[in-house]
């Protein structure tokens, strides 16, 4: 087990990767009452192409089936499991994104009952005709309730718009139709492909001792037989550096409408430089697109925003992209201004007191960050699955330059790699 | 579990709690004075003007950058109901200088600003900036449109509305764009002096305050004349005479069914722990008997959930289903209160809602805002300090939630449901 400290900011991580490949992530925090558990696969909504583990052709599953996976783990044979956390008064939970699907825990006692049940229940699939139809009416349930939500609407709506080909333009909870085609075996294929140790993470954040649960894990691991070690084949889809498409729009009966702008990028492959252009994109945005920010302040002014201005940057392996998005009056005039205000990156400088401030403003947000036992654990995984110890994010912060800052935001916006999605009132009826 | 220190202060209590869980050092400031129709909305565009703009920092960007010179310190203001009350809440939240390699002195600068935001706001003449005024009062009209957009508040919104006719609680929080005509940055900034002036103000800080003289810095930079006692809670009781039933459309894909309860269990009652393991078993886990029979049995829904409020005493059950299953989803939630009015749970389930809940609360002492949230309604307990939640919750037997489940009458069903569905 390797025992790493980071002084700075006060924390410990252990780290083991176990004979299966599982690998182990304990951050030790006897100072809290809870403990969160995050048992996470490096699997998600965009791996709908790969190679069967054992077969030899690649085959192509349904829309939604990584999140109807992560429902269907938690019914077994004879009960579900979220009873079994909740006899022991802790809550469960999972979610799937575009890259992910964990599986969590939190509670206040019984950690070592906890994490067994986490892992058991992961790693023991149980699927049957009869359950797999009788979720389909939870999940229809469920995408209905996100198709009435404009801002689950619009986040997809400016992304198919930048993406032609790539899975990530595909809801992560598939869609009514999509899900009817889902059978056992599929769970199963998948099951056996994405849910092997040697491609998952557990991570513990909390009130526990790291020796004595790193022990629990060891044992139950042992106790479990798995395949060899194997690589998994995904199929990589070719996306261009453009956009897809300028701009589309969606009626929808809302009573304010709203306009994404979408930036897409093509993220490095190496880890340091990845990190990099995380935390410079967000800088940037933030810099630019929070309330203290100028071109926030130009928005304001020209009452184009109403205090609902967003922004986010999404990074992963195959795909990257950032987003700026707000409810306007006047959603055509918000693109306007939002695509010349984007221009002006090209040949941008900042003042170094500019540059201070942004800095200082990322490093307290980290800090903050650090406050929830949640955000450290599913954090720590995912970077881990990237190749990227979170814990370092302060220090890459720290000495991330000027002048890397500039570089990357001249190179950023290009003439096709920008789009606009609006969500529009539907046209009156008489 | 929570070490608070509550000092009476020129003009405020001081409530300084000491906890080693955060890398940040957190400041709440609370107000409270009686939810009323007339002034709810001068309370709902009060936050909205005083984050724009203050003596010193004069425009809404000098007020942010200054927030973000100091590590990217976060602030913000709200209201918010609690029984016939409305509480005006600021948070600020600083890294702790602890943490910081340069010794500088961010935590005597955050204290000065937080007292600047809510003491020294921008004034022109003798009123708000009038500008800032008449722009807020676009933005809160905005957010009061955008709730239309999320059916889940607005079926909730439009419940309460239809429940709690012809009392005060029905007032909506964010207030009424009608208002706006009617507000003045003379006459709001009037209603923002008896605010500041007159009302009973909490200051609370959480976070390692060892070695860092907070106490002293709040004392220098805080000021304020005279205090007034806490309220009481005490909220207006209303027995149902005919339960309601209300159907709306919208162009919507799924139906929200939801329905308004009187629970006559009120936070300062004896049976109020009883409520909170009655609620526990029917609805406010994913254990409970509405996810499980609503959800996991029949299918007909992806939530199903019940919550409570302490102070005015409702209970409220919310499910998104599809418009043709209403009769069934209705029959299937009201069966589940029925087997609560009759004891129709085992040992088992008591025992496991206790440790749910304890669960939830202890989650919650890992929590700044939570922690405060928790310690500002204690101070409306009309018991002395013998409040240790656990073992109320422990102590909690069948015969009292039966009790209080007895005690629930069902008021109004609303369902907002697809426009020219079935």
């Amino acid at each position: 087990m390797e025992k790493k400290r980071y002084p700075q900011i006060n924390e410990t991580v252990y780290q083991e990767t176990l004979e299966n490949g599982l690998n182990v992530l304990l951050v030790p925090k006897p100072e809290l009452e809870q403990t969160y558990g995050v048992f996470t696969t490096n699997y998600g909504s965009i791996d709908n192409q790969f190679v069967p583990l054992g077969e030899m052709n690649m085959v192509k599953v349904p829309d939604g089936i990584a999140h109807f996976l992560e429902h269907k783990l938690f019914e077994k044979e004879d009960h579900d499991v979220f009873q079994e956390f909740t006899a022991l008064g802790s809550s469960a939970n999972a979610f799937t994104s575009f890259t992910k699907t964990a599986y969590l825990f939190s509670t206040t006692t019984e950690v070592k009952k906890n994490t067994e049940i986490l892992l058991n229940f992961v790693q023991d699939p149980y699927f049957s005709d009869s359950s797999v139809e009788k979720e389909k009416g939870i999940i229809a349930q469920e995408i209905q309730m996100y198709d009435d939500q404009p801002n689950w609407r619009a986040f997809f709506g400016i992304i198919e718009t930048m993406y032609e080909h790539h899975p990530v333009r595909i809801d992560i909870a598939g869609t009514v139709d999509s899900i009817q085609n889902i059978t056992k075996d599929d769970l199963y294929t998948c099951y056996h492909t994405f849910y092997h140790p040697s491609n998952m993470t557990f991570c513990l954040v909390g009130a526990f001792d790291a020796e004595e649960m790193l022990q629990v894990i060891r044992h139950n691991q042992q106790q479990k037989t798995f395949e060899p070690v194997q690589e998994i084949k995904r199929e990589s889809v070719m996306e261009s550096a453009h956009v897809y498409k300028k701009q589309a729009v969606l009626h929808m009966p809302v009573v304010t409408e709203k306009c994404m702008i979408g930036i897409k990028e093509t993220p490095t492959q190496n880890p340091d430089q990845f990190i990099k252009e995380e935390l410079i994109s967000e800088m940037i945005l933030d810099y630019f697109y929070s309330k203290s920010g100028a071109y926030y302040q130009e928005l304001y002014d020209l009452d184009l925003i109403d205090g609902s201005l967003g922004f986010e940057t999404e990074r992963q392996g195959s795909f990257a992209f950032s987003l700026i998005g707000a409810n306007s009056t006047n959603v055509e005039q918000f693109r306007d201004v939002v695509l010349r205000q984007l221009d002006t990156f090209k040949s941008y400088t900042f003042s170094e007191e500019a540059f201070t401030r942004m800095k200082r403003k990322m490093i307290g947000g980290l800090m903050r960050e650090m406050n929830a036992t949640s955000n450290i654990a599913n954090s720590i995984s995912q970077y881990h699955l990237l190749g990227i110890d979170y814990f370092t994010l302060l220090p890459t912060l720290e000495a991330i330059t000027k002048d890397e800052v500039e570089a990357f935001m001249h190179q950023w916006i290009t003439a096709d790699n920008v789009s606009a999605f609006f969500i529009k009132k539907e046209a009156e009826h008489a | 579990m929570m070490n608070e220190t509550v000092i009476e202060k020129q003009g405020y209590r001081l409530h300084m709690i000491q906890s080693n869980k955060f890398k940040t050092l957190h400041f709440v400031a609370k107000f409270i004075a009686p939810l009323s129709r007339e002034d709810v909305t001068k309370r709902a565009l009060l936050p909205f003007v005083m984050q724009q703009a203050t003596e010193n920092y004069p425009t809404s960007n000098a007020f942010r950058q200054k927030l973000d010179d100091l590590y990217g310190s976060t602030f913000s203001m709200d209201g918010s109901k609690k029984g016939e009350m409305h509480i005006l809440t600021a948070r600020m939240s600083v890294v702790n200088p602890s943490y910081l390699s340069a010794n500088e002195p961010i935590l005597e600068e955050a204290v000065r600003f937080f007292n600047e935001a809510l003491f020294a706001p921008k004034v022109v003449a003798d009123g708000f900036d009038p500008k800032i005024v008449a722009r807020e009062k676009q933005s809160l009209g905005q957010k009061i449109d955008s709730i239309k957009d999320n059916k889940m508040q607005l079926a909730n919104m439009r419940l309460i509305e239809e429940m709690c006719e012809g009392e005060v609680y029905k007032t909506h929080v964010h207030g009424y764009p009608e208002d706006f005509d009617h507000i003045t940055p003379e006459n709001l900034y009037q209603y923002y002096q008896q605010v500041m002036n007159e009302e009973p103000f909490d200051l609370y800080v959480i976070g390692d305050l060892t070695e860092l003289n907070v106490e002293a810095l709040c004392d220098q930079h805080i000021e304020r004349s005279t205090n007034a006692p806490m309220p009481s809670m005490q909220a207006t009781e209303k027995t149902v005479v005919e339960p309601k039933e209300i159907i709306e459309e919208e162009p919507i894909q799924q139906g929200k069914l939801h329905f308004g309860f009187r629970t006559h269990t009120h936070y300062s009652d004896d049976d109020y722990p009883a409520l909170h393991v009655f609620n526990a078993i029917f609805g406010g886990f994913p254990s409970s008997k509405l996810f499980i029979n609503v959800r996991e049995k029949n299918s007909l829904a992806y939530y199903a959930a019940s919550r409570f409020e302490s102070h005015k005493g409702l209970l409220f059950v919310f499910s998104g289903i599809a418009p043709a299953d209403f009769d069934k989803a209705k029959t299937i939630i009201l069966e589940q209160l029925e087997a609560m009015r009759k004891g129709d749970f085992t040992d088992e389930q008591i025992t496991e809602a206790k440790s749910l809940i304890t669960n939830q609360y202890k989650e919650n002492l890992d929590e700044a805002y939570g922690m405060v949230e928790m310690l500002y309604n204690q101070q409306f307990s009309s018991k002395t300090k013998t409040i240790d939640f656990v073992s109320n919750i422990e102590a909690v037997t069948k015969e009292a939630i039966v009790r209080v489940a007895n005690r629930i009458e069902l008021d109004t069903t609303y369902f907002l449901t697809q426009k020219g569905a079935e």
